[in-house]
């Protein structure tokens, strides 16, 4: 099985997914020539040509304007936004038009809509290069909202989000893109949104976290079983909506339950995470449900202390993960 | 002098790693701050490595060709400020401290002992354990779930093995440990104290639980039983010497009530709130003392048994109690009890029904008494049945009727209806 780098398995897909199926199509800021700043559609403006592989202005409404209008009309439009933190001139068109289509016209029409951004700091990004968005979109039925922590699981969750009949937003971790490899099918194969993924077993703590994250509890873990500590991992792969069934049967599996995110604590994804853990599993808690995230500050700060501060690492994981093991 | 690290700085968003295309530096090459010292390639971009100090190069640790990570080793360079070195110091020195004090603090400090989790409490209800004897490995000596579910799959290993008396300790642990307001009475100088254990604390509990959840309602009938009495002391010496053992009284009579209960199952049951089972097998407890303990073992399908066969069964568990050899198939399905008060003595008693039978039946002693039959005086073998009901099963009318059926069977058991075989 080969090993590819997490962006290569995302160009992978698109390629793929573009041979496939001819109304699949790519459009955003400097996605055709130059092949994205991070280089995911490299190599697709050549074999696919300008028709489907579009260059537009700098102006995010419109990419995913087009891109509702497209859907509509039968096409299957990949968005690539080319920084999360730039998806708000478009959230309008996200969440008032893309996400409500199908419910406001009584399904007479749908946006099979794929919109693809970077997220995520540690890269000396600073403000507008490393945010974390995905709770802006978290509580806007009629959206998914997808994040892979590893190039097998990016292959197969973007060929099932441009393949879904319904908008899906698909946030890649742009540290994850060169840092993380795998080894990933040659094959066909699509992974189902809305299933977490337990990616270590364990009996003693519980993680529960999503992308790049996922990469740190694992590392974390690997050590900690040195030390006899073993943690059962739960990938939630999808965030919105959430696999209430595997997240409560993780939770009950030890009792002992540590939720990590990136983003900014308050009003995060994993707030909702512990509160579906609330609600099911008070009698098999065994400690409080505890929460690793960012600071409830903007979004990142520049200096590198100070984005060392700010962003999660290994070091931190297995400090949270040993303090809930011995309690 | 102090020897620093140059690490593989970050040479784009995205980039983690890079490769070392050639170095500019060897080991001794006195460089300034900012120079040059490699260049690298990422799959983003090409660029110079700046040093991060001035002073000697000392050690090249990468190789050209290889790829490194960001933030990993690349080279040693010896500086010459020292300034940095024991703030090092001072703040590993801190480091110790604070884990000295950890670990003194983590030896005494118990106070998260009995701060239960909502997991921890479950567990412990359900598997009957006292919270007070478990020793926490947690945080400040917490009991975690998995200090319960470690005690629990020992606990399991070892009653497999184990008799009954284990599980009768076990729960009547867990009834002296509930929280009580009730003042306990004081023992004064010259009083004996007993400690209440094992079979003691089981007796204690069964006691307790029938008197406050059976609402009990007593009945009792005088039997003539002189037929009875002539038939059993002419066959017992001869039985004897058969069979061994003794053929009491009380085996008729265990032979009698089967014989009714077939008829009256209302009085073969058990109540359970939403529904009154009735038991098909009739199994007959028989009370059976030892020193200072009670047992109640059970003879099995009494309805099945010959007068001999009840006999022999009675003689068997009786010998078994006083060797301390039940088993807990033995004390097991009970379905109504009988109890020879008799043999103390006792000529009308109030029985505590063995909870969750639905009654429970004292035969009391045997006694010659003046009787008049046809308005004439009879000496007459007279016994006083007293019966205990669970009254929410069980009303007069039926209990009435049994205990007529009992009677009726009894005053018919002679020489001539009666084959102990």
């Amino acid at each position: 099985m080969p090993v590819m780098s997490y962006i290569q398995a995302i160009t992978t897909a698109l390629k793929e997914e573009m041979q496939r199926d001819e109304n699949v199509f790519i459009l955003g800021e400097d996605v055709g020539k130059k092949g994205g700043v991070f280089r995911a559609t490299d190599g697709l403006y050549e074999t696919f040509n300008e028709a489907r592989v579009l260059d537009t202005p700098l102006a995010e409404s419109a990419i995913v304007g087009v891109g509702i209008g497209a859907a509509m009309y039968g096409l299957r439009p990949v968005a690539e936004i080319q920084f999360a933190d730039f998806i708000m001139p478009a959230v309008n068109q996200i969440i008032s038009e893309a996400a409500k289509i199908r419910y406001r016209s009584n399904n007479d029409w749908n946006v099979p809509m794929t919109i693809r951004a970077p997220y995520g700091g540690g890269v000396h990004g600073a403000l507008y290069h490393s945010q974390s968005v995905e709770a802006v979109f978290a509580n806007q039925p009629g959206l998914k909202i997808v994040m892979p922590s590893t190039p097998y699981d990016v292959k197969g969750l973007l060929k099932a989000a441009i393949r879904d009949n319904d908008p899906v937003l698909f946030f890649e971790h742009k540290r994850a893109y060169r840092l993380l490899k795998g080894e990933v099918p040659e094959e066909d194969y699509v992974l189902p949104i809305g299933k977490a993924d337990v990616k270590r077993e364990g009996t003693d703590i519980t993680v529960i976290t999503y992308g790049l994250c996922v990469h740190f509890a694992l590392q974390a873990a690997e050590k900690l079983a040195e030390e006899g500590i073993e943690a059962h991992i739960l990938d939630l792969r999808t965030v919105y909506p959430l696999d209430k069934e595997a997240i409560i049967e993780a939770a009950k599996k030890t009792g002992k339950i540590l939720l990590i995110t990136e983003d900014n604590k308050e009003g995060s994804i994993i707030g909702e995470v512990a509160a579906i853990i609330a609600e099911h599993c008070l009698f098999d808690l065994d400690a409080p449900i505890r929460r690793l995230a960012g600071p409830d500050i903007p979004s990142m700060p520049y200096a590198p202390t100070m984005e060392k501060f700010f962003m999660i690492n290994p070091d931190k994981v297995e400090k949270a993960m040993r303090e809930l093991a011995e309690f | 002098m102090v020897v620093e690290k140059i690490n593989m700085p970050q040479l784009g968003e995205s980039v983690t790693e890079g490769t070392i295309t050639s170095w500019l530096v060897k080991a001794g090459d006195k460089i300034n701050k900012y120079d040059p010292i490699a260049e690298v390639m990422t799959d983003k971009v090409n660029a110079e490595v700046p040093s991060s100090y001035t002073g000697t190069i000392k050690e090249l640790v990468a190789q050209e060709g290889d790829t490194i990570a960001v933030g990993e080793l690349m080279c040693y360079i010896e500086t010459e400020t020292s300034n940095q070195q024991t703030s090092l110091e001072n703040s590993q020195a801190e480091e110790k401290g604070i884990e000295e004090q950890n670990d003194s603090t983590l030896e005494k400090d118990q106070s998260m002992k009995k701060r239960y989790s909502p997991a921890v409490l479950k567990m412990a209800q359900e598997h009957q354990i006292d919270l007070e004897h478990v020793t926490g490995t947690g945080k400040a000596g917490r009991i975690t779930r998995k200090d319960l579910e470690k005690l629990i799959a020992k606990g399991k290993n070892q009653s497999t093995s184990e008799s009954v008396s284990v599980s009768a300790t076990s729960k009547a642990n867990s009834a002296i440990s509930e929280p009580t307001t009730r003042q306990q009475p004081t023992a004064y100088s010259g009083d004996v104290e007993i400690p209440v254990t094992g079979v003691r604390k089981a007796i204690a509990q069964n006691m307790v639980r029938s008197k406050q959840e059976i609402p009990h309602a007593w009945m009792t009938v005088e039997v003539d039983v002189t037929d009875l009495v002539r038939l059993r002391n002419n066959i017992k010496n001869s039985f004897k010497q058969k069979e061994g053992y003794g053929l009491t009284f009380f085996a008729f009579f265990v032979k009698a009530v089967a014989q009714a209960l077939k008829e009256f199952p209302q009085l073969n049951s058990t109540w359970r709130e939403d529904k009154i089972i009735q038991r098909k097998d009739i199994n007959v407890s028989i009370a059976v003392a030892k020193e200072q303990e009670l047992f109640v073992p059970v003879i099995h399908h009494a309805d099945d048994k010959s007068i001999k066969g009840i006999a022999k069964a009675i003689q068997e568990l009786a010998v078994k109690t006083r060797s301390g050899k039940l088993t807990a198939d033995d004390m097991k399905g009970g379905t109504f009890t009988v109890n020879n008060t008799g043999s103390f003595g006792s000529i009308h008693s109030m029985g505590v029904i063995n909870h969750p039978q639905a009654a429970i039946l004292q035969v009391e002693s045997i006694v010659k008494r003046p009787v008049i039959i046809n308005d004439m005086f009879a000496a007459r073998d007279m016994v006083n049945l007293c019966l205990s009901l669970d009254h929410r099963v069980l009303d007069g009318l039926v209990c009435g009727q049994f205990l007529a059926r009992v009677k009726e069977l009894l005053e018919n058991m002679n020489e001539e209806t009666v084959n102990i075989y």
